[in-house]
């Protein structure tokens, strides 16, 4: 079964990596940062003796996207999963500020999301197996003002990926939403967290579980699905004079 | 604008005495720490691993601190040779988790598995086997090192040899360590094959010591609370990774271990009562005899071997809130041992765990520890001035016979007796100037002992 793996350098990809690897699954790790992903990829190699492949990967290149699933698939074989782990916070307020920063963290976020994802879904679903893992966020829940633009790219991921499950469900193709809360990353580093933070073991871990057991929507921690539905309930009104 | 991110966060090492609040990056890749180093302003640096040191030696207040914990991905490996090139956040227990399964083990490991790759080239650390292997370092042999100036230098024997000898045992003070090569070591499986004795006082154990000379791990625990006849009683272990085909049943201790690491945790018991002379006299006399007199074969797991309290997670808390102090020292003459284990044992301030053992011939020089002599260990809860008085006294006994302590386990020593217990400090100085001449690389432990500035 090989694995794909987008956004390979960050500490959720790579902790979802370490474990397809550990479950003795050849890993292909795509990244802007080639050096980075080579790291990884030798990483995982060494510790769990799989193949490995470090490939660049840009998600705003989205020409790019068909040819570049086409190379790996060619080379390393038909994918089987695929994880989508890019992301970029970006900035609000620069966002708020310049357009073209807001519109790099849509693109990313979003655009480049659905791109590469449906360069994938084609295939599986002609090959009528796979699975396509899309982390999203429980920012995408609600806009807020402290983060809307890369929570409106998230929202719309979300939905995007609910939209390919439906489309995809009746070829044997598995599409997964994981809508993660804190994790212990770069992200949430230093960050004065009101609610406790997962470890990116943790998280890759409950991914690589979820997968299997083929579950639609994770959230993980779990609690954030409870902690979703009640910042989901607020009426705009009270919302607005919130300062969540 | 930067875009690393900064925290301020609360740093100690592993006795929790003293603790710093200082600005922290944690970066994930090479990148990221390159550019945490550019965007540090004017402030100085420096690296934090597992925080595994005692004192103030991976602290830096009023400064910046790169903690390495996610720069921890293995480069490269020859299985033929043992080879393993890897960043400097790597742990030894990754290290064993990975490589133990192949046959293979890291050349020296201290204490508790929790320790970089990058602390451990920091302290020179040494382990049970010193006597033969010698340190840490004694088995690198390229380091690649991030300068003062921005720029990525390699070092080893033949390149900037002056800088491979300062970094290894300098304490983080020349520079960022990105990756280093390490030699592992065959062995044929996960067992320790080993003998106990138990030893009545300090002249059997130098005689089971000397006797022992040719077993490759040797360690002894050591009852210090005793004086008297009895004094330097305690159980001295010898023995070393098992050859094929001998392998380690599952032993009620292994099987506590197991038990005392999934479920208990050193936090819930902080408090400052817990550990005072009359629990510390109990637990010495209950450990000694619970070991049969005479000569023990046993074969064990490498964990309690090697990693006794690492079943414990968070034991260091248990000291309580005032935090604790290692005084480790090494000294060559026996009598100057014997001296040191009479006052601490008169001055009612026990030691809970006390280790002693020999090094061997080599002398590793710059800010190593290890050479020739019997080192012992103590840990003592902070009772704040008697006992830093003590340690004082100490000192002077150590440095009257040429002795020294360890300056990864130090929170106190005075730059006067520092100097005169490293001779060897003023080339390493030299060297350290050479490679850093702004100072960008400094600790709480370098300023007091005047290594930076
Ligand atoms: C229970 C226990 C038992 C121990 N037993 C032994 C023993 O038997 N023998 C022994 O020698 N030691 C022993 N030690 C001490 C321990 O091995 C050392 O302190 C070791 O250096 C800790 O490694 P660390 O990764 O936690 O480093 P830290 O304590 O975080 O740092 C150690 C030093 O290395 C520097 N440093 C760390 N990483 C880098 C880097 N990437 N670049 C530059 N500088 C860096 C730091 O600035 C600091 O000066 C023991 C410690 C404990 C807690």
């Amino acid at each position: 079964m090989v694995i794909l793996i987008l956004g390979a350098t960050s500490a959720i990809a790579r902790s979802v990596a370490e474990q397809y690897a550990g479950a003795g699954h050849p890993i292909v790790l795509g990244a802007r940062d080639i050096e980075a992903a080579e790291a990884v990829a030798a990483d995982i190699q060494i510790r769990f003796e799989v193949d490995t492949w470090a490939k660049q990967f840009d998600a705003l290149d989205t020409e790019s996207h068909a040819d570049f699933v086409a190379d790996i698939e060619a080379e390393a074989g038909a994918i089987d999963v695929v994880l989508l782990a890019f992301g970029d916070m970006g900035d609000q307020e620069e966002s708020e500020r310049d357009f073209a920063q807001a519109k790099r963290v849509i693109d990313i976020n979003y655009t480049g999301a659905a791109s590469l994802a449906e360069a994938v879904a084609s295939r599986m679903s002609e090959r009528g197996e796979g699975s396509i893992i899309g982390i999203s966020s429980v920012a995408g829940d609600r806009g807020r003002k402290s983060n809307y633009f890369y929570g409106s790219a998230k929202g719309a991921f979300s939905l995007y990926l609910q939209g390919l499950r439906n489309r995809l469900s009746e070829h044997g193709v598995h599409v997964m939403t994981a809508k993660l809360g804190f994790v212990d990353t770069r992200m949430t580093f230093g960050m004065e967290t009101p609610i406790p933070i997962a470890s990116p073991d943790a998280v890759g871990k409950a991914i690589m579980r979820a997968q299997q057991a083929g579950v639609e929507v994770l959230y993980y921690p779990h609690f954030w699905r409870g902690v979703m539905g009640i910042i989901k309930a607020i009426p705009e009104k009270v919302f607005k004079r919130l300062s969540i | 604008m930067g875009s690393t991110a900064w925290a301020k966060k609360t740093l100690q090492g592993w006795g929790r005495f003293p603790r710093v609040e200082t600005e922290c990056a944690r970066p994930e890749r090479r990148t990221e720490l390159l550019r945490a180093f550019q965007e540090r302003g004017a402030a100085p640096v420096l690296a934090y691993g597992l925080g595994r040191s005692y004192g103030d030696a991976p602290l830096l207040r009023e400064g910046r601190q790169i903690l390495t914990s996610r720069l921890n991905r293995m480069l490269a490996f020859d299985p033929e040779t043992g080879w393993l090139r890897c960043e400097a956040g790597v742990s030894l227990v990754d290290i064993i988790d990975v490589f133990l399964p192949r046959g293979f083990f890291p050349p020296v490991v201290p204490g508790t598995q929790f320790v970089t790759v990058g602390g451990a080239l920091c302290n020179n650390i040494h382990g049970k086997n010193h006597h033969l292997e010698g340190c840490w370092g004694d088995h690198v042999r390229r380091v690649e090192v991030l300068l003062g100036s921005g720029e990525i230098v390699f070092c080893d024997a033949q390149t900037n040899p002056e800088l491979f000898w300062a970094t290894t045992g300098g304490l983080g003070l020349t520079g960022i360590i990105l990756s280093m090569e390490v030699q592992l070591y065959p062995v044929a499986n996960a067992s320790i094959e080993m003998e106990t004795v138990r030893v009545n006082n300090l002249d059997e154990f130098f005689e089971v010591s000397k006797e022992s000379a040719d077993y490759s791990h040797t360690v002894s625990w050591i009852d210090c609370v005793q004086s008297g006849p009895t004094m330097g009683r305690g159980i001295f272990m010898r023995g070393g990774h098992a050859r094929q085909g001998v392998d380690a049943g599952s032993s009620v201790m292994d099987e506590l271990a197991g038990f005392a690491q999934k479920h208990v945790d050193g936090r819930l018991f902080e408090s400052n009562l817990l550990l005072n002379k009359a629990t510390i006299r109990a637990f010495n006399e209950a450990y000694f005899h619970k070991t049969p007199a005479g000569v023990q074969k046993v074969v064990s797991d490498y964990m309690p071997f090697f990693f006794p309290l690492d079943a414990v997670q968070n034991w260091n808390y248990a000291y309580g809130s005032r935090g604790f102090l290692q005084y480790q020292m090494v000294v060559p003459e026996r009598e100057a041992c014997r001296e040191i284990l009479e006052i601490v044992s008169k001055s009612g301030m026990a030691s809970f765990l006390a280790i002693i053992k020999e090094f061997g011939e080599q002398t590793h020089g710059g800010l190593s520890f290890p050479e020739p002599g019997v080192t012992l260990a103590l840990d003592f809860p902070n009772f704040g001035a008697p006992l830093l008085e003590m340690l004082d006294r100490l000192d002077e006994i150590v440095v009257d016979v040429g002795g020294r302590i360890y300056l990864g386990k130090d929170a106190r020593l005075s730059r006067e007796n520092f100097r005169k217990m490293y001779p060897e400090w003023e080339k390493w100085k030299a060297v350290r100037d050479e490679w850093d001449p702004e100072q960008v690389f400094q600790s709480e432990l370098g300023r007091r002992l005047g290594l930076v500035g």
